[in-house]
Order: structure tokens, then sequence, then C-alpha cells
């Protein structure tokens, strides 16, 4: 079955968890006892109201402050589709989590409250949910029941978002106005709003499009391993396994592997089930390859003629998830694809202002949860292509030589000027 | 359980390592709790966390998801552990994409949970799909439990009612387990699924999660896993 993974962020008072509660509730996805666990726990703290949000907040330093520290998954299915929702604390507002939730997302759930509009946070967590490439969006305008179900309220916040989204990439922006509270369009369409004439909310998770947001043109596929048996049975046998991160393959292709650069053909694709006429993203395969090459892991398979970038100074928007501050000269490990390699950050050019999209220079560099544009010199070509154009292939994460920490997470703009 | 868990080691041609509770006990490097009925569950962390040391294992794969449970809910797909075994829920990484940042120290392991986003009835589903064969403690059969705090517990050497308590008496009924784990803890459903195709329609209509009907262990506080966790427990 079809997955569809889901970000949202937002605060408790957008009416997010309840809307969560609303669409996990009504496909039975939330056990008796778990439920009657969080009632418990809501009359304990003396809350009116059953805080959802308990569901997943499972930490004690979580329970006991009333916060969510991380991103929490929540798990629902329909007989359409399964979707995996990483909700992003919102009253906390820090980008990291965010970022981090919208990295694997393919839609994003954002609310807004109708009484209200469109806020600064709003604005904030569109610009990222667009700097991480989603494809998607949907704006829940929720709390219609508080503005009478008004069509003109509607489509003034409307109006509004959609002259800041036209500063944004992201393709598919939908809007529709939901009252979670009464379950107004969240699974069945609402008779209080007969203007509105687009589906529910849960109607529009089943049928949005999102085959077609992988790159199936160029194809990419990241060597993870190099199988070699060395047994009797499999004596010849050498094979090159990876999860293909872009275009189609079939045997008979002509492929060219980087850094090497010689060129091939695909003899034959193996999976699990045995041999394959033909693999897309996100499959995981094993390729064997005509000619007797020097491959290793980290190295790449490509579509001949559709090769990627390969440099060594690079430009990323990167996202600062740690305490201590990032600053040129830096020096940090960076693993993108399957490789690691070291890295020197340049410069800082920018630091962005993710309410106004606006660029400030001249910083000294980043600080926790700041999002910029970095030049990094790295110890080995990268092979890359642009974030927006591959997820899989422009992405990397930067991790402190001396905690291990992972302290950042980039996109790859292109090569640094 | 464990004559499947030999026989597929044979078929496989693996070596097993088994890390035991009772050796542990037996060297005395650790104490049971006298109380009778008492759980050797919190025990399993001292024998694991030393065979992890022991074979300087880097990584340590498990079945744990994140629809399990609270705590488990907060895991990463790689999980760092300290050189004591240590669980820090609030100085994990961030793992984005599917970039899992794999550099850890001497001393360090990884846990790693590579079923992390998968549900009970997921589980179920890859099980029915590639035909995978299971212990067949996993389907109905009949077993003589008793009942303990709502949950029915099996009759064995390590547990049984306590003497003298009232209905408490054993019975034999038609259950199956959800999750295997010790004895002591670890309750059965009652149950008539015993195919695999009756269990998954069983577990997409159940009401009750898997580890509320199941795990005592769960029950001794809200964060009873997380607790357990920070120690070093699976």
């Amino acid at each position: 079955m079809e997955l569809l993974r889901i970000a949202t962020a937002g605060s408790v008072d957008d009416g997010k968890s309840t809307l969560i509660g609303r669409l996990l509730y009504d496909s039975q996805s939330v056990y008796d006892d778990d439920l009657a666990a969080i009632e418990r726990a809501s009359s304990l703290r003396g809350d009116d109201y059953v805080d959802l949000a308990l569901l997943s907040d499972g930490l004690r330093a979580e329970r006991e402050q009333g916060i969510t520290i991380d991103v929490a998954h929540r798990y629902f299915a329909t007989p359409r589709r399964k979707f995996i929702v990483a909700d992003t604390p919102g009253h906390v507002q820090h980008p990291r989590n965010m970022v981090t939730g919208c990295s694997t997302a393919d839609l994003v759930l954002i609310l807004v409250d109708a009484r209200h509009g469109i806020t600064e946070q709003t604005r904030r967590h569109a610009s990222i949910a667009s700097l991480l490439g989603i494809g998607h969006m949907v704006i829940c305008v929720n709390k219609m029941d508080l503005v009478d179900y008004e069509e003109r309220r509607y489509d003034e916040i409307r109006a509004e978002f959609e002259g800041f989204a036209s500063l944004l990439e992201i393709a598919d922006v939908t809007f529709i106005p939901v009252s979670a509270l009464h379950g107004d369009n969240v699974v069945e369409r609402s008779v209080e709003m007969p203007w509105y004439e687009g589906a529910s909310l849960l109607h529009h998770l089943e049928e949005v499009h999102v085959a077609g947001d992988r790159d199936l043109e160029d194809l990419r596929l990241p060597v993870q391993w190099v199988v070699r048996p060395r047994s009797a049975e499999w004596n010849d046998f050498r094979g090159y396994a990876g999860t293909l991160a872009g275009g189609i393959l079939a045997p008979g292709d002509e492929v060219t592997v980087l850094p090497g650069g010689e060129t091939t053909r695909v003899v034959a694709i193996e999976s699990a089930d045995g041999p394959i006429k033909e693999a897309f993203p996100p499959m995981s395969v094993i390729v064997r390859l005509a000619d007797d090459l020097d491959v290793a892991r980290g190295d790449r398979i490509c579509g001949s003629g559709t090769n990627p970038t390969v440099a060594q100074e690079i430009s990323a928007m990167v996202c600062w998830m740690d305490q201590s501050p990032l600053r040129a000269g830096a020096r940090l490990y960076l693993k993108h694809t399957s490789r690691w390699t070291r890295g020197i950050v340049d410069r800082v050019e920018y630091r962005l202002d993710v309410n106004s999209l606006g660029r400030v220079r001249g910083v000294a560099g980043l600080d926790l949860n700041d999002i910029g544009l970095v030049d990094l010199r790295v110890a080995a070509p990268l092979f890359f292509d642009d974030y927006r154009r591959n997820r899989a292939t422009g992405s990397l994460i930067l991790v402190d030589e001396a905690t291990s920490r992972t302290v950042g997470a980039g996109m790859i703009a292109g090569t640094a000027a | 359980m464990l004559a499947f868990r030999d026989r597929r080691v044979a078929q496989l041609g693996v070596r097993l390592i088994v890390a035991s509770v009772q050796e542990s006990i037996d060297h005395g490097e650790i104490a049971e709790d006298p109380t009778p009925g008492a759980s050797r569950n919190r025990l399993q962390t001292h024998s694991l966390l030393r065979t992890i040391a022991a074979n300087r294992f880097d990584a340590v794969l498990g079945g744990g998801r994140r629809d399990e449970e609270k705590a488990r809910a907060k895991e990463r797909v790689f999980s760092v552990r300290d050189e004591f075994g240590q669980w820090d829920p609030r100085a994990q990484r961030p793992e984005l994409w599917n970039l899992y940042n794999t550099r850890r120290h001497p001393g360090e392991h990884f846990r790693v949970f590579p079923l992390s986003n998968w549900t009970e009835l997921d589980v179920w589903q890859y099980v029915g799909r590639e035909h995978l064969e299971l212990p067949s403690i996993y389907f109905a059969h009949e077993r003589e439990v008793f009942r303990r705090d709502g949950m029915l517990l099996a009759v064995g050497p390590y547990s049984g009612p306590r003497e003298n308590a009232s209905g408490k008496r054993p019975f034999v009924a038609t259950v199956r387990y959800r999750t295997v784990g010790d004895m002591t803890c670890t309750a059965a459903v009652e149950s008539g699924a015993a195919t695999v195709e009756e269990v998954i329609a069983e577990t997409a209509v159940t009401r009750i999660s898997e580890r509320g009907a199941t795990r005592a262990d769960d029950r001794f506080s809200v964060a009873a896993m997380e607790d357990r966790k920070r120690e070093g427990y699976f």
C-alpha cells in the first residue's frame, strides 16, 4: 500500500492536536487503553480537556513540563493509504525539529487559526517546508466555527497566504477550511460550508499524487555495498547494492561510474525476489555490470550523459542544530549519500530570515536554529545534484569531529562561487 | 520458541551468542528480587550490556517500534548508548533524510531499530506477504494461565498465581502471544487466530495496544520503559 509521509507544525492553540487526534480516532488508530491512559494523565494534571499530545509525549520531562521536546511520530492507515505523521512542536520555536520532520515528508500540513489569520509562525513553517523541498502543502484554515463558517474570512486568509507563497517554491498548495473540534471537512465534507467545493482533508491526503515527486529522469545509484559472496556457488558474482535515488534502471542501460568515469552496461538487476526488468526510486537493488570496474561503497552509478555535478567546493543551505555556533574555518565530518568525507567551512554567505525570506549578510556565523548559505570545501569531490532536483543526492549532514553529534543539515545549492 | 530459534540458527549456519540472565545470577553478578512473583525483566539489562561489551559490538539490532510504547516513540533509528549503556533521550542526534550518523566514540555502541516506523499490523502483513515461518506461540493454542491485573499470564516454572489469592486459580484458555518476552511479565491474549490471515484480521480491529494488553513491566509507572531504557534495556 502506498505510504504518505506528512510533517505538521504548529502549537496546541492552533488546534493541531485536535486535528491529528480526529484523524487518528476516525481511522480507529488510537487504542482504548492508550486513550484511557491519557485521559487519566490529563485529569491528574488538572486539564479540562484530553490532551492528545500525551499520546506521543512519552518522556518524563515532556509530561512534567507539558511540552514536546522532540519530533513525535504517529501512524494511521485507511483502506487507501498508510500515513506517518511527523509532528513537531510549535511553541518552542525551533526550526531544528521542523527541518528534521520535513526532511522525510511528502506533504506538510500547516494550521491557521481563522480568527488570527496568517502569522509569523505560518510564514516560518511555510518557508522551512519550501527550503526542505516539500512538494505539497495543505493550509488548514481551522476554527471556522468561530468565524461563523464565513467564506469571506477564508478568502481573505487564502489571498494573504497566496501573496507570500509566490516567494516560495512549493508547486502544490491546497487550502481547506475546517473545524477540527466539530469535524467539519476533516473526514467528511462539511454541511456548514456549502460554498467550499474541495475535498475533505482526509480525502485529499488519500488522493494527493506524490509518485511523480521523485526524479525519474537522471539515473542515480549511490553504491552502498559491494556484493561478492566468494562462495563456490556464487564464485563469479559481483554486484553493487544500493537504494535508487533517481531515474529508471533497466538491463542494457549504458551507465557511468563515478568518480572513475568509466562507462559500461547494466547486465542484470537483482532483487530479494530474483532478477527484475526495471527498477525505480526508492527500490533497493543489486546491479551487475558488464565490465569488471573498481567500484566501492560511496561511488555512484549514473546514467551516461546525465552526470551530476562533481566539485570540491560547494554551496549549501545549512540549518545549524548545535549549541556551539558554526564559524568560518570549522572542520566537520560530512555525510553525503553513502559516503563520508571531511569538510572545512570557508564562509557563511548569509543568514536567512525565515519569516521574510530576507538575506542577512555580514554575519559571524550560524547559531543554533539559524539557517543560512554556507560555502564548504571538502576533502574528496562530491557528486551531487541541486537539492531542488533530487533530495537524496542533494542533501548532506554535518557531524562534529570531537563530539560526533549531528550538528547541521545541508541542502546543496551548487558549486561555491 | 527456543527450539524454533535453534532450528533457524542451524538452517542459516550462523553463530549464536546467548546472553543469559540465569548465568549472571549463577555467577553472583546480579541478585534476583526475592518478592514472590517478581519479574526478571529488569535483570536482562545487566546480561545484555555485559555481552555487548565482551563481544565489542559496534551495533546491536533490535525490533523495537515507535508505535509500541511512549518512550520508544522518541527512539532514533541509530541510537547511541554511552559506555555504561545508558540512553539519554534529551541528547539524541537529529535524524535527517536517510542519512544516519554512524560515528561513535570508543566504548559507545549503537542500538539500531530498522523497524522504527512499522506498526504491529505492518509486521503481520509483511509476515503474510513473505510467507515467513514463525514460532507457534504467536498463534492460538491452549495454555494453562492465571489472571493478574486483568492480564493472562502463563503458569510455568518462574510464574504462577500467588498462593491463597482468591480468584487466581489457573485455568486453560485459548490464547496467543502478541509479543514474546520474560514469562513473568509478558501476558497472552485470548484469541482464536490460528493463521497469519486470522492474526492480520484480528490485529486490524483490536482496540487494545500490544504492550497495554500484554506487558506488566510497563505498568510500574507511566515512565517505566523510559527508566529501563535509560539504564540500557533494549
